[in-house]
């Protein structure tokens, strides 16, 4: 039964000196699974996703990725960040090869995913440009392009889509869908998008206000593709809603 | 957008051609009026003769123009080389290993306070006089810009960047050579102007230690004639060469970080 768990957290708690930030959480997630992070503002969901990729030290408690502490250089993880994080010195063709680079990948494997990306997402036509040459939309894309390159297993997106206008979302929201079908990768989204995070999640976990624990993990079964105009879509966006303001 | 630009750097250029004008014509009527004594200023004309003269002949300070330049380049852009291939690693390294850090930033900021002409003495009783201990007083002009901004450069890495490759698994090294160390260029080149143009300014008192050779010392031998059209084609020698200098490290920036120019 353990096998199937991609995320194990007990017990885990982070304090910034005397800041209680997340305090004593538990919970699984399955493999495969696609978890949407839903809570106010400074709850700790940024804090969270660092923890589980060992950029910050628990304070007590334990998170373990394939039942072993991560271990970033064992795990396939692809962290897109909430803040810009494409490299300024590459350009967009080698911003998406890092990653594959780091991990060492052949290089035929390399090339096909690059040719994959830049099409998928639309970047083959400023595939030799740097990232200070493009919007900020754009240059997300890029950052997102890096990280679907991977195939990663355990794919961690902090607010991904924040900036972008609501027809690339929708694009790349069907995107990230489309990657994680195609490659089963276990996928932890944070939003603050509601009706964005019950358009792509299988679970819905609604975090408190800080101190965070889990107020809820709602499951979504809706089918796919996600109509947000239906009465069930829009009965759990509101639903959720109300979770996060309840205090 | 492109039409702009364009008139603009025109402008630029009227502009400039009229500022060297003015103050060359102001130059020349106050030596040719006679407000300042031709014992102490010569005209631009006639320090463009004396320019075409120095480009042959010895006489009367000892060497050609070529000669000096040639000298004076030598000494500088050699101490200036030590001086960056030493200076930006270490800074690269100081920043990157805390341990490092710790153990030379000490010796470090003692050192740096010290002006390089301060050095001369100390120099003189341990390297002598000749083209070594000429070059040390430059290195160490041009030493500490490379070793700070380079440092700094590697402090002011971007932590989300560093990140973005340890959650792909990347050794410290990895991080290093492939994130601290290209974010750094941008400090590293201001480090590495810096220290052209300190090796370049310290040259005159360099030297002033002994010599027979060099710009520097065309200068001094200018005073010490009273000749003070060749003390002024020593000193612009020196000026129109730093400035091409500088031209040449701004190409060789945009062609080694050409991230920061496209457009
Ligand atoms: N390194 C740190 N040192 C001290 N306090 C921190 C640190 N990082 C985060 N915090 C604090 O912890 C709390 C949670 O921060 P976190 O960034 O995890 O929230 P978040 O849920 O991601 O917020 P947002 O919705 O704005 O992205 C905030 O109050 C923040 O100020
Ligand atoms: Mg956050």
């Amino acid at each position: 039964m353990s096998d199937d768990v991609k995320v194990k957290v007990r017990g885990l708690t982070k304090k910034f000196g005397d800041l209680l930030v997340l305090d004593n959480i538990s919970f699984d997630i399955k493999k495969g699974d696609f978890v949407c992070i839903v809570g106010p503002t400074g709850c700790g969901k940024t804090t969270f996703l660092n923890l589980l990729v060992k950029l910050l030290e628990p304070t007590s408690g334990q998170i373990l990725i394939d039942n072993e502490p991560a271990d970033p250089k064992k795990h396939n993880i692809s962290f897109v960040f909430q803040e810009p994080s494409a490299f300024p010195w590459l350009t967009v063709e080698q911003n998406i090869q890092y990653g594959m680079k780091i991990k060492k990948l052949a290089p035929e494997v390399i090339k096909e995913r690059t040719e994959e990306i830049l099409t998928a997402l639309g970047l083959s036509d400023v595939r030799n440009s740097f990232p200070r040459e493009l919007s900020a939309s754009m240059e997300q894309r890029v950052v997102i392009g890096r990280s679907f390159a991977m195939h990663p297993d355990l794919l961690l997106m902090d607010e991904p889509y924040a900036q972008m206008d609501i027809k690339v979302r929708y694009y790349l929201e069907d995107q990230v869908i489309k990657l994680w079908q195609q490659t089963g990768s276990t996928v932890l989204f944070i939003t603050h998008n509601i009706e964005e995070a019950v358009y792509l999640s299988e679970k819905c976990l609604i975090l408190t206000n800080k101190p965070a624990t889990i107020r809820e993990e709602k499951k979504i079964d809706l089918p796919r593709p996600r109509d947000i105009a239906s009465e069930e879509f829009i009965e759990l966006r509101e639903y959720i809603t109300k979770q996060i303001k309840w205090w | 957008m492109n039409k702009t630009k364009k008139q603009g750097k025109t402008k630029y250029l009227i502009l400039s051609i009229l500022g060297l004008t003015v103050f060359f014509g102001i130059w020349q009527a106050a030596v040719k009026l006679g407000w300042v004594s031709e014992r102490s200023l010569k005209a631009p004309t006639d320090i463009i003769q004396t320019f075409i003269y120095k480009l042959t002949n010895k006489s009367p300070d000892g060497a050609t123009l070529p000669t000096h330049f040639w000298f004076s380049l030598r000494l500088a852009l050699s101490s200036f080389a030590i001086a960056t291939i030493i200076g930006v690693p270490l800074g690269w390294f100081m920043g990157f290993y805390k341990k490092l850090d710790m153990l030379l930033n000490p010796i470090f900021e003692i050192v740096r306070p010290i002006p390089p002409i301060a050095w001369i003495p100390i120099v003189i009783l341990t390297l002598g006089i000749g083209f070594q201990a000429k070059m040390f007083i430059i290195f160490v002009a041009a030493f500490v810009p490379n070793v700070i901004n380079s440092y700094l450069g590697i402090r002011m890495t971007d932590m989300t960047l560093v990140n973005v490759a340890k959650t792909y698994g990347a050794t410290d090294w990895e991080i290093f050579t492939t994130v601290c160390i290209p974010s750094s260029l941008n400090m590293v080149f201001t480090g590495i102007r810096l220290s052209l143009n300190a090796s370049w300014t310290t040259l005159v008192a360099a030297e002033m230690l002994a010599s027979t050779k060099g710009l520097g010392y065309m200068i001094q031998m200018g005073r010490t004639i009273i000749r003070p059209d060749i003390i002024i084609v020593g000193m612009f020698s020196i000026g129109i060469t730093g400035a091409l200098l500088n031209i040449i490290l701004n190409l060789f920036e945009k062609k080694v970080a050409p991230w920061r120019y496209r457009d």
